[in-house]
């Protein structure tokens, strides 16, 4: 009896933490979303290897869909969750700041020629040239945010307004394509490897991040300074630096995906590249169980988070939910998640547990 | 109610959660009159004022008004202001993109409906009726921090009030302001205004006010006539001591031999910070144990401050070990074997979300470079160590700081100083708020130190700690230190004179 | 702040994202742009508006002084468009109207433009359009963000005088007070594709159909051809019906999905050039073969001229045309209006043609591509 009675103390404390670990949340709503497809059409999970007209093997299937669209928000998201760990806000200028980086990748590679027979510098320069422009951007959101003490949304909401059209600016307002296939390596396939080079690029990001995160102070950094600033200062931090610092490093990430995103298509279209991704990215990190008051964070959960909003995605584009429905979709889980998280529906919950138990225990 | 009687408080009792915080308090202000309301740290002020607006409600005790029948009932802001109470508080709660005048009438109308031309003749009138140098049209923003606060006192005078409370008006202005400032209030109390004066510049006290009431841990200790209590009188009764029973107890008060040895470990002349302290010098030798002393809002926080270079160093120089250094931010300090465990543990001492152990390796942490964090193991190790050493009370090393009591967390503040292995160690009121067990622990923990040749320097509210822990004590009065007191004279007795100042 | 959050997040979600036109006509919402440096659009305030009349009043007299009844008095036009950046299609329309209204084509031209990333367009190009009157302009060319709101404007100008010719897109007001509307005819560039693709004889029509920014006049028009024939004809399918905002990465999305899902079909009916990319990257990336005579037929719009080399080199079958290039149908207005006449026609339309892969060339990719 009083086994049976341990047992089960043992088992609800697993459950409870499992409940409380911050991956729960997201990996709960990926399992949820998995077994909805799987009822609803296993062929959801079917991989297919292929060829492409190149004659290159490649994987196809929702899953890896998934995988591969879900890059560049996982990418981001990783940044994000920096900048809400330190700043305790958001940045909502990463979707026009991934135009400006894809116009300047475009504008180095073409040369101001908006049709450039060969690309006119390696991609890789252009690429470097690309992240210190995002950088710059970055360190400008973050020196607003960090020295002139404005709200990051509000000091962000600068380069969400004047993104595109400093995109524009940077190619003369023109279209540039390029026709190299070697440029479409970075957000297709590179010959030979059938799974798609965004994955690639989003592993290594994750691998660099938790190498960073391993091998450097920015997880114990970002979060003192997002939970007590004042405190951190005392400590010998400077707080200031490490909020911008944050920013450079999205700044970063969203040069990366910049690449990716430009080269999905070899071309840009200032006005909606990247559209609403910020939404998204914000999204993701809020997903993650992540406060977005700043503070501890959980990057791994994030970037899980990252992929529950794609994998929602194209769950509702292979129903023919129209795309324009979409974020009518992911506010309503906004919704339930900040509801959930609510103080006051917590404690509501924690009454009517308590009240079980109690009941129980009477019987 | 008799007389000139326009306020009285009687028997008030209020309690929070494990804490009686006002025990029987009684209070009693006159038409015309300034009274200071005086106390330290945790004596009860603040709630008694709270409890007059309405902002606290109180478990016991009766509160009367001049033209009101019996005992009144507060219940909310909007109540006190109703019956004559009105409040200024040292921060002002003004909108400063408002003109003065939409300042004035702020949530005063009755109605949607606004004469605006009024507002501002009436304005204007009342601001030349007491002498207050601004236009109804300016915007609040633009006057000086003392125009500001007399706009707000003019506000609630305006409100035809008969109490009124000036809470720490005072802190933030400079001298000829507070003259200014001082002015205003005599012409209040020569218009009948009955005006409650909370403080802690001793001066101030002394240059305007007419009757002064002293709390001290949730009672009240007296009601006094101000030229009947001189001003070490007034001391000792804000910290709770006779002066004629202190005067001898030298016996506890420990000596430091610095000798023909002592090692200066730091030096600072002139240092000056932006927080508002006169220059002052200080020195520091090896193994020695040293204080700051005064009453709250003195400048002792702010002196150790600037040693740190916690708060911007306007002026001065240091030299630790002979050398010179320069301190501009805690970094540097802590760099030059500085640690300071800061007065207010929850604004700036804890990380509240983050565990035990990283609170702990924090400093030691960012000492030692971004680039070289501790691994997990190393961390643990440490964090075990101290826990173990300080006896810290704590579920585990990974339990968030902020569930920890508060006691146990200033150990984990004091972990974290000690794991950087200072040669000097500041420690602003390590024992505020915590219990009587862990102070003890402190202070053998401080002496013990000392003896290990670190150097130390602590401050605490309570008197008696400083005496027995420190070998000289260096006394601010007004943001200036005004004595340094080593050997015989560390005695309740002439500190407390030293701290009153001025007369006797 | 969670809360707040939640609150901004779903308002921006729920929020329908207007995306900017491939053809131009889409109601500008959410895009994020400011205004190029060297037009200043219609300023907000009214102390900066003023700050610039004085400037335009000191341009004028240098003018004249410059090139005195070389060639005449310069005729003076405003214009007001919209944001440059919108689209392909508007910076084509841009320059095409910066590159006629010229000193040497005799006028003299002042652009504003409406951005709704830093105001409100509509608004921003009435107070625009008021100045331009103030100024006294001899026409007012105008290329409205919305289709409300310029009532009073117009009359403003009829009553100073002021001709105004409407371009790309009509609004809502009485025909009495502008002299000539230059429009696309959205249906018909629907009609013209939809009867090339009749035209192709295919046994069976699996039909994916991605959509431009919903509600826009360019998707409507694009779209209304489309539905009506698969609605009549027994062979025509529609695999997917989809809205992809004008925006290539969704358009790559939804075929990679339809793909996927294992549905056949053989034609790409994208409503811009982006979307066609877009849908053609999904179809490489799976070996679908795409072009002339091959397994999939790919449809775009806009003429944009990299997807009418896409044309000529056979990988997309057709493009069909939405005319940016309005300023020498407006000079022909001006000139019988200068001339004392009246235009023929109130509602002028343009001519767009459709390309076909098999007889397009080189010449057209040049003269037609934007």
């Amino acid at each position: 009896m009083a086994n049976n009675e341990n047992a089960k103390t043992s088992s609800a404390g697993f459950l409870k933490n499992l409940v409380r670990n911050q991956c729960f949340i997201p990996v709960a709503a990926l399992l949820l979303l998995a077994v909805f497809n799987l009822i609803a059409d296993p062929a959801f999970f079917k991989i297919t290897l292929g060829y492409n007209s190149a004659g290159n093997p490649v994987l196809s299937g929702f899953i890896i869909d998934i995988i591969n669209n879900g890059s560049e928000l996982a990418i981001l998201a990783i940044g994000m969750t920096l900048v809400t760990a330190a700043s305790g806000g958001q940045d909502i200028s990463v979707g026009a700041a991934i135009a400006i980086a894809g116009s300047v990748i475009l504008r180095v590679l073409c040369g101001g020629n908006a049709r450039p027979e060969t690309l006119q510098a390696p991609i890789i320069v252009a690429f470097l040239v690309a992240c210190v422009v995002a950088m710059l951007f970055g360190a400008f959101n973050g020196v607003l945010v960090a020295y002139f003490k404005i709200q990051p949304m509000i000091a962000t909401l600068i380069l969400y307004t004047a993104g595109r059209s400093i995109a524009a600016w940077i190619n003369n307002n023109e279209l540039p394509v390029i026709s190299d296939p070697k440029f479409a390596y970075f957000g297709g396939f590179i010959p030979g490897i059938p799974i798609p080079t965004p994955c690639f690029i989003a592993i290594a990001c994750m691998l660099l991040i938790g190498i960073v995160l391993k091998v450097t102070n920015l997880r114990l950094y970002t979060q003192a300074v997002g939970i007590n600033q004042s405190s951190s200062k005392l400590n010998g931090l400077n707080p200031e630096m490490i909020k911008v610092m944050t920013f450079v490093i999205l700044g970063l990430c969203v040069a990366v995906a910049g690449l990716i995103k430009v080269s999905r298509v070899s071309s840009i279209n200032y006005s909606v590249i990247a559209k609403d991704i910020e939404m998204d990215a914000i999204l993701a990190v809020a997903l993650g169980g992540n406060a977005l008051s700043g503070g501890k964070f959980n990057m791994a959960a994030s970037i899980i988070g990252a992929f529950v909003i794609q994998c929602l995605t194209t769950t509702l584009y292979k129903f023919g939910v129209s795309s324009t429905a979409l974020p009518a979709y992911k506010a309503v889980v906004v919704i339930l998640l900040v509801v959930v998280s609510a103080p006051t529906v917590r404690e509501y919950f924690d009454k009517i547990t308590k009240k079980m138990k109690l009941s129980k225990e009477v019987a | 109610m008799e007389g000139n009687v326009v306020l009285k408080m009687r028997n008030i009792h209020k309690i929070f959660p494990g804490v009686h915080a006002l025990q029987g308090v009684d209070f009693t202000l006159r038409k015309g009159e300034i009274h200071a309301l005086m106390g330290e740290n945790g004596a009860g002020k603040s709630t008694l004022i709270k409890v007059l607006t309405g902002v606290y409600g109180k478990e016991d005790g009766d509160i009367f008004l001049d033209g009101k029948e019996g005992a009144v009932a507060i219940h909310s802001p909007q109540d006190a202001q109703n019956m004559g109470i009105s409040t200024v508080y040292q921060e002002i709660t003004l909108c400063p993109n408002l003109t003065v005048a939409e300042n004035m009438f702020i949530a005063r109308t009755k109605g949607a409906v606004q004469n605006w031309k009024k507002m501002n003749t009436d304005t204007d009138r009342i601001l030349e009726s007491l002498q207050i140098p601004a236009r109804a049209s300016q915007q609040l923003g633009t006057c000086s921090l003392a125009v500001q606060q007399m706009i707000a006192i003019a506000r609630a005078v305006d409100m035809e009030c008969k109490v009124l409370i000036l809470d720490e008006p005072t802190s933030s202005l400079d001298e000829q302001e507070v003259e200014k400032l001082f002015k205003l209030m005599r012409d209040l109390r020569a218009k009948g205004v009955g005006i409650i004066f909370v403080t802690h510049f001793l001066e101030q006290v002394y240059e305007v006010c007419d009757r002064i009431t002293v709390m001290r841990d949730g009672k009240l200790v007296g009601e006094y006539e101000i030229e009947n209590l001189p001003r070490v009188q007034l001391v000792s009764k804000m910290l709770g001591k006779e002066v004629d029973d202190l005067s001898d107890i030298k016996g506890e008060v420990k000596t430091f031999d610095a000798g023909k040895n002592a090692v200066p470990v730091l030096e600072a002349e002139g240092l000056v910070s932006n927080a508002g302290i006169k220059p002052f010098d200080f020195h520091i030798n090896k193994g020695e144990v040293n204080g700051f002393t005064g009453l709250l809002g003195s400048g002792r926080s702010e002196c150790v401050r600037a040693i740190f270079g916690a708060d911007r160093v306007t002026g001065g120089k240091v030299k630790m070990g002979g050398r010179d250094v320069k301190i501009a931010k805690p970094l540097d300090a802590m760099k030059n074997g500085i640690a300071y465990l800061p007065e207010d543990r929850k604004v700036d001492g804890i990380v509240g979300d983050l565990s035990v152990r990283d609170n702990i390796i924090l400093a030691q942490q960012v000492l030692k470079g971004f680039f070289k964090p501790f691994s997990k193991a190393e961390a643990n190790k440490v964090a075990d160590e101290y826990i173990k050493l300080l006896n810290i009370k704590t579920a585990s090393k990974d339990t968030p700081i902020k569930s920890l009591s508060g006691g146990n967390q200033q150990k984990v503040i004091l972990a974290r100083w000690l794991f950087t292995h200072p040669e000097y160690l500041i420690l602003d009121e390590p024992t505020r708020g915590i219990d009587v067990g862990t102070k003890v622990d402190i202070q053998k923990l401080v002496l013990k130190l000392a003896s290990e040749g670190m150097s130390v320097t602590f401050i605490s509210s309570e008197l008696d700690e400083m005496l027995r822990t420190c070998s000289r004590l260096i006394v601010m009065r007004d943001r200036k230190a005004v004595g340094e007191l080593t050997g015989d004279d560390l005695n309740q007795g002439t500190v407390m004179n030293t701290i009153a100042g001025g007369d006797k | 702040m969670k809360k707040k959050m939640a609150v901004l997040l779903t308002g921006a979600m729920v929020m329908a994202t207007l995306a900017g036109c491939g053809g131009g006509e889409a109601a500008p919402a959410a895009e994020t742009t400011a205004p190029a440096a060297e037009e200043a659009p219609a300023e907000e305030e009214a102390p900066a508006a003023e700050e610039e009349a004085p400037a335009a009043e000191e341009e004028a007299p240098a003018e004249e002084a410059e090139a005195p009844a070389a060639s005449g008095e310069l005729i003076t036009v405003g214009i007001i468009n919209n944001d440059p950046s919108e689209s392909g299609y508007r910076t084509a329309n841009d320059a095409d109207l910066k590159a006629a209204f010229t000193e040497e084509n005799g006028y003299s031209a002042s652009f504003a433009y409406g951005n709704p990333a830093v105001g409100n367009a509509n608004e921003d190009q009435v107070k625009a359009a008021q100045q331009f009157i103030q100024d006294g302009v001899d026409y007012l060319l105008l290329s409205a963000a919305d289709t409300a709101g310029w009532d009073t404007v117009l009359q403003d100008a009829q009553a100073a005088g002021v001709e105004v010719i409407l371009f790309d897109r009509t609004i809502d007001a009485d025909e009495s007070l502008y002299a000539a509307s230059i429009v696309s005819d959205m249906d018909k560039e629907g009609e013209t594709a939809v009867e090339w693709l009749a035209g192709q004889g295919l046994e069976t029509y699996n039909i994916i159909h991605l959509q431009g920014q919903m509600g826009s006049a360019a998707q409507q028009g694009r779209t209304k051809a489309l539905d009506e024939k698969v609605a009549a004809e027994a062979n025509w399918n529609m695999v997917e019906q989809q809205t992809a905002s004008w925006n290539a990465e969704n358009a790559q999305q939804i075929v990679q999905s339809v793909i996927s899902s294992g549905k056949e079909f053989n034609v790409i009916y994208a409503e811009n050039d982006d979307m066609a990319k877009g849908a053609v990257a999904a179809l490489d990336a799976a070996n679908i073969s795409h072009g002339v005579g091959k397994d999939v037929i790919v449809m775009g719009f806009d003429c944009n001229k990299w997807a009418l080399e896409e044309l000529l080199a056979g990988n997309w079958n057709y493009d069909g045309q939405c005319n940016p290039f309005q300023s020498s149908y407006i000079d022909d207005v001006i000139k019988t209006l200068e001339s004392g006449g009246t235009p023929a026609e109130k509602v002028i339309i343009m001519e767009e043609k459709g390309f076909d892969a098999e007889t397009i060339t080189q010449e057209d990719v040049d003269t037609y591509g934007i």
